[in-house]
């Protein structure tokens, strides 16, 4: 067995800024083929919209805060918080709304705060927050995968009916939200929602179309790709392992204790897990190193957090997901966090 | 009486007669810029953020804390030699709790689709902090034509601050203004909603409360420029 030897500095380099986003941003790319794969053009046409926006707000806010413009836009930050909002929205929502969002995120929640590294919150969960509790119906007009639609979106009815809420041949949204058994679609954690609201229980829930073979139709598999890009950007020591492990794992132990109360109305970790935006969000949201807490230990107390927040409002509060509420509340707690878990400085403990 | 009749009209007090002293120019300017109650004192904002969803809204508790500003300024600065410094405090809460009564009860006969619609924020005006904070930090130390005067300005300032808070949340939130006149004005009057912009969907964070904070931290900051230029 051959031992290579390496010679002191034994330092390991630190991705700077750009090189970082850049990364997260090629992580993403498993994610967003497939959700084009199972839910046609819409989000890429939103992640061009969100992520061009950005920049060009950003841009302009940088000029009027005499800060350099072409430096700072090149760290992809807001480039970054446009693809994250982007890939959140619902496939077909109207252009302006996601104007309102992109805009909101970089002027009001990062820029107002003091610009990168300043921002208490996640601009990106922040702006879908505003979009969701401002626009309620255009923010849960989720459609179903293409492959249980009734009318095919191409590529020009998804640009058509995110300007102008028709598609090319003047369907409505809401009737290209209509699946091929003239039902319309929510996503599966909405439809799960609804149905217990309804007496249903969760095994008779998950018989309709919109359930796959372990979580959502389509949107389990968005999952395990995004999983995929999570676990190469941990592999690459981009983020630390403990925001999406504890939050992971601690949204799978509450559900299942959930669950393994009530199996009729509580919902499995499995579907938790795999349906709606946990892993995404565990991986790409959840880390952002602004606004998540910084201390080793604060990092666990803070994806726990966010699991707890999100079973609580998912399971009774009043909106299907709650990835973007969870998040927020979150932050607000990280400089309660950071302050009581600061790591002590090494010889001030006796051994 | 007469004089102090006089004494309480203040309008016609800084108005009709060319001499306006000093220290009414600097009540005026304390009351409606310097130590505006709404952007400066940050007094009263519950009623402030809460019922500023529309102009009228924002227009109809305006005149009622104006109302009530300026009369129990006056009443508190009458009494100020009898009441004696350790009770003081109830005093004037009860000075003040009875006139909101008063406004509440002629809101109640008179306007009472406006006594609808901002329910719970009228009895509420007892606890703005804005009135007990005027009697007690000037009430209670000066006459009471002056008092009353200190209270119509700082009533007017924070009636600006409610009407530009209103107007901007509407404006934002449904693309209108002066929406729902006819329950602060009676029937009578014409409909003087002005749409600027019409929409399907309203924008519904700027109507929330979250929204009425947003508002109103631009506004601060926009004071706190105009202040630094």
């Amino acid at each position: 067995m051959k031992l290579n030897l390496a010679s002191s500095p034994f330092s390991r380099k630190a991705l700077k800024t750009p090189e970082l986003m850049r990364l997260v941003m090629l992580c993403l790319i498993p994610g967003v083929f497939v959700q084009w794969y199972v839910f046609g053009w819409g989000n890429l046409i939103q992640i061009m919209i969100a992520g061009i926006l950005a920049v060009v707000t950003e841009a302009i806010i940088l000029a009027i805060r005499n800060k350099p413009v072409i430096r700072t836009i090149k760290d992809n930050s807001a480039l970054l918080t446009g693809v994250l909002l982007g890939i959140s929205l619902p496939p077909y929502t109207p252009w302006w709304i996601t104007a309102i969002g992109i805009v909101f995120a970089i002027l009001v929640v990062k820029h107002l705060y003091g610009g990168l590294g300043q921002n208490l919150f996640n601009p990106a969960m922040v702006a879908y927050v505003l979009l969701l509790i401002s626009f309620p119906v255009h923010m849960t007009s989720w459609v179903p995968p293409e492959s249980l639609m009734q009318h095919s979106v191409t590529f020009a009815d998804a640009w058509s009916l995110i300007a102008s809420g028709f598609s090319i041949d003047g369907y409505s949204l809401q009737q290209i939200k209509t699946a091929v058994d003239g039902t319309t679609m929510a996503t599966p954690l909405d439809t799960l929602k609804t149905d217990l609201g309804h007496g249903l229980t969760v095994s008779e829930s998950l018989n309709k179309p919109i359930f796959g073979t372990f979580a959502g139709f389509g949107s389990e598999w968005i999952s395990i790709a995004f999983l995929v890009g999570g676990l190469f950007l941990l592999k690459q020591k981009a983020i630390g392992w403990q925001i999406p492990a504890s939050f992971l794992g601690g949204l799978f132990v509450i559900s299942l204790m959930g669950y393994l109360s009530d199996p009729d109305t509580m919902v499995s970790p499995l579907i938790h897990l795999f349906s709606g935006a946990s892993i995404f969000a565990a991986f790409f949201i959840l880390t952002d190193p602004v606004s998540a807490s910084t201390t080793p230990r604060g990092r666990i107390i803070f994806g726990v957090l966010i699991a707890l927040l999100t079973y609580v409002i998912r399971t009774w509060g009043g909106y299907p997901d709650a990835i973007a509420f969870a998040v927020i509340l979150a932050n607000m707690c990280v400089p309660l966090i950071d302050y009581y878990t600061q790591p002590s400085v090494y010889g001030s403990r006796k051994a | 009486m007469s004089q102090i009749d006089d004494l309480t009209n203040p309008d016609t007090h800084h108005d009709a007669k060319p001499w306006v002293s000093d220290e009414s120019k600097e009540i005026i300017k304390q009351g409606l810029w310097k130590n505006n109650p709404g952007l400066v004192q940050l007094l009263g904002l519950c009623p402030l953020l809460a019922v500023s969803s529309t102009v009228i809204n924002a227009l109809g508790l305006a005149i009622a804390t104006t109302a009530v500003l300026v009369l129990s300024n006056w009443i508190v600065s009458l009494v100020r030699n009898q009441v004696p410094k350790e009770i003081r405090i109830p005093i004037f809460v009860m000075i003040i709790a009875s006139l909101v009564t008063c406004i509440e009860l002629i809101m109640h006969a008179f306007t009472y689709d406006l006594y609808l619609s901002l329910g719970i924020f009228i009895p509420l005006i007892v606890t703005n902090c804005a009135i007990i904070g005027r009697a007690e930090a000037f009430a209670s130390k000066n006459e009471p034509g002056i008092a009353a005067l200190d209270g119509l300005m700082m009533g007017l300032g924070f009636s600006l601050v409610l009407l530009a808070l209103g107007a901007i949340r509407e404006l934002l939130g449904n693309g209108t203004l002066f929406s729902g006149a006819q329950a602060l004005f009676g029937q009578g009057i014409p409909d003087l909603t002005i749409t600027v912009f019409s929409s399907d969907t309203s924008f519904l964070f700027a109507v929330l409360p979250p929204g009425a904070f947003v508002v109103m931290g631009f506004l601060i900051a926009l004071k706190n420029i105009a202040d630094k230029k």
